[in-house]
């Protein structure tokens, strides 16, 4: 699925890497705890959480992950931001709650991690 | 090759700034992105249990052709017993850490997971000393 469509789909808003979102990702993975990202062993994914702030940017760099939509309308730093464009993601951010993003998402084509 | 860096105990927002500059390091020698993820994950739990469960500690990570040995010491608490830490899902992590997205009681068990050896030292009321070795 296109980073364009996800953004659109969700309604959101691109806080970060406006210049990828052609490119696809295939699969997702929602959660909170940072220790369970961690644990996900490929990187190609999109990380849907509503944990927002630095240390959720942090994982997603240790994780060589590229891809974070924020839920639940959550606010998102300029630190949080500057240290995502420093790793080259892409940033999203939607009103929706974390059932309702996966859900939509689901729906549409992106496949869960497991 | 030595780095080193300090590590300060119940501050976030520079947890991982030790792990970020390990990660560029590896990258820069060009080291595999694989083995570089292993790493960094590793490094990166144990560097957050610093900062969540000891009063502060340093990070010593000594990078040869073939491979990285990173140590991790604090003082602090200790853990009283490593065999129930090493467990999933055992944690005595605070509120504020739990906010912060830690405390899921994964993190040594992904530790030992990534890591081709660990060695973990405690002492209670003295401190904990992880040593991870991972090959290139
Ligand atoms: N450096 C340390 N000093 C003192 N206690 C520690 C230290 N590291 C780990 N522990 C103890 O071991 C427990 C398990 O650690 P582990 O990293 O597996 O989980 P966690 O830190 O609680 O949660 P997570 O890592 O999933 O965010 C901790 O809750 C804590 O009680
Ligand atoms: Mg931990």
């Amino acid at each position: 699925m296109k980073m364009r469509d996800i953004a659109a789909a969700v309604n959101g808003e691109v806080l970060c890497g406006a210049g990828r979102l052609d490119e696809e990702v295939d699969y997702a993975f929602a959660s909170d705890l940072m220790s369970d990202v961690l644990t996900i062993k490929t990187n190609d994914f999109l990380l849907i959480t509503g944990l927002a702030n630095v240390q959720s940017v942090r994982t997603a760099e240790m994780s060589d992950v590229e891809y974070i939509l924020f839920v639940r309308g959550k606010d998102v730093t300029e630190e949080m931001t500057g240290l995502a464009e420093d790793n080259g993601m892409v940033v999203i951010r939607t009103d929706y709650s974390m059932f309702k993003t996966s859900g939509i998402l689901y729906g549409a084509g992106l496949k869960p991690v497991y | 090759m030595r780095l080193e860096y300090d590590v300060t105990a119940g501050d976030f927002t520079r947890a991982g700034n030790a792990s970020s500059a390990i990660k560029k390091t590896l990258k820069q020698l060009g080291v595999s992105p694989a083995v570089i993820k292993r790493v960094v994950v590793a490094v990166y739990e144990a560097e957050v249990n610093i900062v969540a469960h000891s009063y502060g500690g340093h990070i010593t990570a000594e990078v040869a052709p073939e491979g990285i040995s990173v140590v991790l010491a604090d003082t602090g608490p200790g853990i009283p017993d490593v065999q129930k830490a090493m467990q999933k899902g055992f944690s005595t992590a605070s509120k504020e850490v739990r906010e912060m997205g830690f405390g899921a009681g994964m993190g040594l068990p992904n530790i030992q997971e990534n890591a081709d050896d660990l060695k973990i030292e405690t002492e209670v009321g003295r401190g904990t000393t992880l040593t991870i070795y991972i090959k290139f």
